[in-house]
């Protein structure tokens, strides 16, 4: 075994050395923009999700203009939305569109390949100790194709027509037919092609990710070994790769109904003045093939977010990380269950009761693992010497949200307690908290933390703190009261709730809502700043400025195409040997052996030969 | 002109934020503090998070009281006090849950904040401990489950055979209601019979179908049990009963169901809720287009004797659109069921009479 990894990692730097002759002589297109270099293509995605995320945030803000200040007159706006404004007001159909785009720009642009597509990117072959990924090419077509995909969903937005309105999930009979809503014409048509094109990009890149982490680890990197960040992306990965298919397939059979006449989902229907011929498909059978991937894609937005965190918790506590073996096992089984819960999100869609019941038996599982989880963070915070790097904010709030947010899924898990639950504010709230505002908060904290292994220069902390409170504060503010409104029975989707005198209160509420919203959404805009500010003149950094065991830190400050210019550095230990007792530093890079250390080893700690 | 100033001063203020932050820095790195790892930030942050918490507690528990009485209004069925009390059980828990967790993650970063010289404690994993806070999730779920599964399973049984069959048509912008009538059998319908005056597609080659009747709101027997069959014709809708705690898909081409006990009277809950003007009301819950934020329908919950009295002061659909049924039906059933109502039985076969127009029009008014 250890022979084998000896010639591997030998085979490495030759194949490096010629990297380097390489490098130099790349055209710059190949160096800038069709680059096959693993840091290169995460920095290319992680532009790319905050310019979606900008997006998707501005378009948040637009309806949360109308929700908030119902009777405000918007045309002011209208150089920006031209007919979308009619009469100082938003269209109701475009709102549809907004919270749609919403939705689908958030979920798979921002929180799938703006997080797992930088930070799998980037930090799977600089934790394991590889060159780069198994196939640069391959990673490299990944973000294209995400390019393609991004740049057909943002034609989508600016046709006719509007783009797709019937939410992001996409049910038919609503999704299939134009009759039904404008967007339902070419705007879902560009939808599905755009998605395809994601798919593939997903793909691609799982695959390089799962085949990375098997194959090029570096000597003495075993799977116990691993940091939590690779442990959480191999599973994201595995996830992506068995969920994805199955959303495919559901979007080939609607393009099939929507433009060849067949019915798979479509049946009895009277729409526009007349009955359409299709007979026998079953809307029910695409939110079955959705939910395969929609519930599986919770946690491929999450647990990267997850392993962020525990990296980030841990360094910055000075402590390893509490139940690093838990920690792992918790990932799996909370990636195991994610494929046999979808149907909690369809109790009230007229689906077999018993089913029901059996899925609501399988999601409440789901809440022992996480639990396990929330509780092993905290317990990595008991008695550590925590430091506040803005990284650190982040993933505390990030704890604070999964924790928050998935309490309140324990309730919606229930389906006798869903049946008043479902589809109302208090899903907004719960989905928003846990997998919205923690993903997102994983994604931020991420860059706080790797953004001089990026660049090589720091980000400005201050700058940083007042990101932190203001996003933690206004998150709260935002989502908080939604389950209030959930409570109360305000449905999701509404343009306007005054039409019922069951829902004709809480203005105040959305108003104080819509207010947050605004001011969080402005103050992303300093995170933006002290990104591109710092990229050119910030702080230069030290190689290792959280004082990291992991294997990233041993790079050059700006590493070049090939991660470490002489051989790849072999790993002796774990990565959470901080504040070990007896070591004169508060952390031991994996990089150092066991015999370097004897003042700190405990009896079973020696090096294997 | 007013746009080229508001641009001119956002960018002036832009740039002086940006000279502010400029200045610090560079103040920052004469005063050599910005090499430190470690600097008064970290003490600051670690107050906040206490002050947060406080705050937060503090927020929440003066937003709960100020919004809870528009929680879960009043519930007006047998299972929606059940579910009722189900989702109040289960909320207590996680808020306990939620104060605990959240109260150790916000002091733990106070109280062990970075002291200098201070060493973290070493402490990679306690297997006692994990087991226990495995175990006691674990538990709390059974329980959970057990609990949500005894209530789930009561209200998805069947349907008693006495309970009154009410169908539920959704449709894009509107819903629309169907009685049995005196048969208590709903008549056959088939999708490509619906036209612009059938909405429901009705079948009159059914016989069940002639005294089927479709009133402008949906009433309901207190104290009896109701069938709701739900269906829709175009898109998914879903309908909502808040006050009843009544939740379900309309999906076209697949019939759903919901069987509920209306427990208390509009003219009791207008007392309760000390409001005139009150009524019920039914809404959409899946996005269904443009009109899915206005598909009211009003709901009315009589007394049982009422009940009866207003179904029976209900005028048969066929009835009220014998023309038009005559062009549809054999013509056994025509003489059998509609003589009554075509001015003479032969020239009312070829078209609907104007003076029956307007009466159809109503029918199908969308709101």
């Amino acid at each position: 075994m250890s022979a084998a990894n000896m010639s591997h990692s030998g085979s490495l730097s030759d194949a490096h050395a010629h990297d380097e002759h390489d490098h130099h002589d790349l055209p710059w297109i190949r160096k800038y923009v069709f680059s096959e270099d693993h840091k290169y293509i995460a920095k290319q995605y992680l532009v790319s999700g905050i310019v979606w995320a900008i997006i998707g945030g501005l378009l948040s803000v637009l309806f949360r203009l109308q929700l908030g200040f119902p009777d405000a007159d918007l045309t002011w706006l209208k150089p920006l939305l031209g007919e979308w404004i009619q009469n100082g007001k938003l269209d109701p159909e475009f709102y549809l569109a907004l919270v749609t785009m919403h939705g689908t720009i958030m979920v798979f642009f921002v929180l799938t390949a703006g997080l797992s597509g930088t930070f799998s990117n980037f930090l799977i072959p600089l934790q394991i100790g590889a060159r780069d990924m198994a196939s640069g090419f391959l990673n490299m077509i990944s973000y294209w194709l995400f390019f393609l995909s991004s740049s057909i969903m943002m034609i989508s937005l600016f046709i006719k027509t509007g783009p797709a309105s019937g939410g992001w999930v996409i049910y038919p009979p609503l999704s299939a037919l134009p009759q039904a809503v404008n967007g339902s014409g070419l705007g879902m048509t560009l939808w599905l092609v755009a998605m395809v094109f994601f798919i593939a990009s997903t793909l691609l890149g799982g695959l390089n990710y799962v085949t990375t982490i098997i194959n090029l680890r570096t000597k003495g990197m075993t799977f116990t070994r691993l940091p939590l960040t690779i442990w959480a992306f191999f599973i994201t990965a595995i996830l992506g790769l068995l969920s994805f298919p199955v959303l495919f397939s559901a979007a080939l059979l609607l393009v099939f109904d929507r433009s060849f006449g067949t019915s798979f989902f479509l049946s009895e229907i009277y729409i526009g003045g007349e009955a359409l011929h299709n007979e026998g498909g079953s809307p029910i059978l695409f939110q079955h093939l959705f939910w395969f991937l929609g519930h599986p894609e919770v946690y491929i937005v999450l647990l990267p977010a997850l392993g962020v965190t525990s990296e980030i918790v841990a360094t910055n506590s000075r402590k390893p990380i509490f139940g690093y073996k838990a920690m792992i096992f918790s990932l799996v089984a909370i990636g195991f269950l994610s494929f046999i819960v979808w149907a909690h999100h369809m109790f009230v869609t007229g689906m077999n009761p018993f089913l029901g019941s059996i899925f609501m038996f399988l999601t409440l599982i789901i809440a022992v693992p996480s639990a396990v989880k929330a509780f092993n963070y905290i317990a990595t915070l008991w008695r550590g010497n925590i430091i506040f790097t803005p990284a650190m904010l982040f993933s505390i709030g990030l704890v604070s949200f999964f924790i928050s947010g998935g309490l309140t899924g324990i309730v919606l898990g229930n389906s006798a307690a869903d049946i008043q639950l479902h589809d109302t504010y208090f899903v907004v709230a719960h989905f928003h908290i846990v997998m919205g505002s923690a993903s997102f908060f994983g994604m931020l904290a991420g860059v706080y933390h790797w953004f001089p292994k990026m660049f090589g220069r720091m980000m400005d902390e201050r700058l940083g703190y007042v990101h932190f409170w203001l996003t933690f504060i206004g998150v709260y503010v935002i989502f908080f009261p939604m389950h209030y409104m959930g409570i109360a029975g305000f449905p999701r989707r509404y343009y306007s709730w005054t039409g019922f005198d069951a829902f004709n209160s809480f203005t105040d509420l959305n108003e104080l809502i819509s207010i947050a919203a605004i001011m969080t959404f402005v103050a992303q805009f300093i995170f933006i700043f002290n990104f591109f500010y710092s990229m050119f003149k910030g702080r230069v950094s030290t190689l290792n400025p959280w004082k990291s065991n992991t294997l990233e830190w041993t790079t050059p400050l700006n590493p070049e195409h090939g991660n470490w210019p002489g051989a790849i550095p072999t790993v002796y230990r774990w990565p959470y040997d901080y504040s070990k007792p007896g070591a004169p530093d508060d952390f031991i890079p994996q990089t150092v052996p066991f015999s370097a250390t004897p003042e700190s080893n405990f009896p079973h700690e020696k090096d294997e030969h | 002109m007013t746009s080229v100033i508001i641009i001119v001063a956002v960018v002036l203020i832009l740039s002086i934020l940006y000279l502010i932050f400029r200045i610090g820095v560079l103040s920052n790195v004469l005063n050599s503090r910005y090499q430190k790892t470690v600097g008064v930030g970290n003490t600051v942050n670690s107050f906040l998070f206490i002050a947060v918490f406080v705050l937060g507690i503090l927020a929440f528990y003066l937003s709960f009281e100020s919004a809870r009485d528009k929680f879960l209004p009043e519930a007006a069925s047998a299972h929606g006090v059940r579910t009722d009390l189900l989702f109040w059980v289960i909320m207590a828990v996680l808020t306990l849950a939620f104060l605990v967790t959240n109260a150790l993650l916000y002091f733990f970063p106070y109280m062990y904040r970075f002291k200098e010289g201070n060493k973290a404690y070493f402490y990679p994993d306690n297997h006692t401990v994990e087991r226990i806070w495995t175990i006691i999730p674990a538990i709390i779920m059974a329980g959970f489950v057990v609990y949500g599964y005894k209530e789930w399973h009561e209200i998805t049984s069947p349907a008693p055979a006495d309970a009154e069959v009410i169908e539920i048509m959704g449709k894009q912008f509107a819903w629309q209601v169907r009685y049995p009538g005196a048969d208590g059998k709903l008549g056959k319908y088939h999708y490509r019979k619906i036209d612009a005056v059938n909405e429901f597609g009705i079948d009159f080659n059914d016989t069940a179908s002639y005294d089927d009747f479709i009133p402008m709101e949906l009433h309901l027997p207190k104290g009896k049990n109701v069938h709701l069959h739900i269906r829709s014709r175009d898109v998914i809708h879903s309908v909502f009963l808040p006050h009843f705690r009544v939740k379900m898909d309309a999906v076209p081409g697949m019939p759903t169901k919901f069987w509920f006990t209306p427990t208390i009277s509009t003219a009791e809950m207008k007392v309760i809720t000390n409001n005139p003007d009150f009524t019920y009301e039914l809404a959409c819950t899946e996005v269904c287009g443009r009109g899915h934020y206005a598909m009211r329908f009003l709901v009315v919950v009589d007394e049982p004797a009422d009940y009866e009295k207003w179904k029976a002061s209900q005028q048969t659909w066929a009835s009220l659109n014998a023309a038009y049924v005559a062009t549809k039906a054999p013509k056994a059933l025509k003489d059998k069921y509609l003589k009554d109502f075509l001015p003479s039985s032969d020239s009312a076969a070829v078209a609907v009479p104007d003076t029956l127009k307007p009466a159809v029009v109503s029918m199908h008014a969308d709101h």
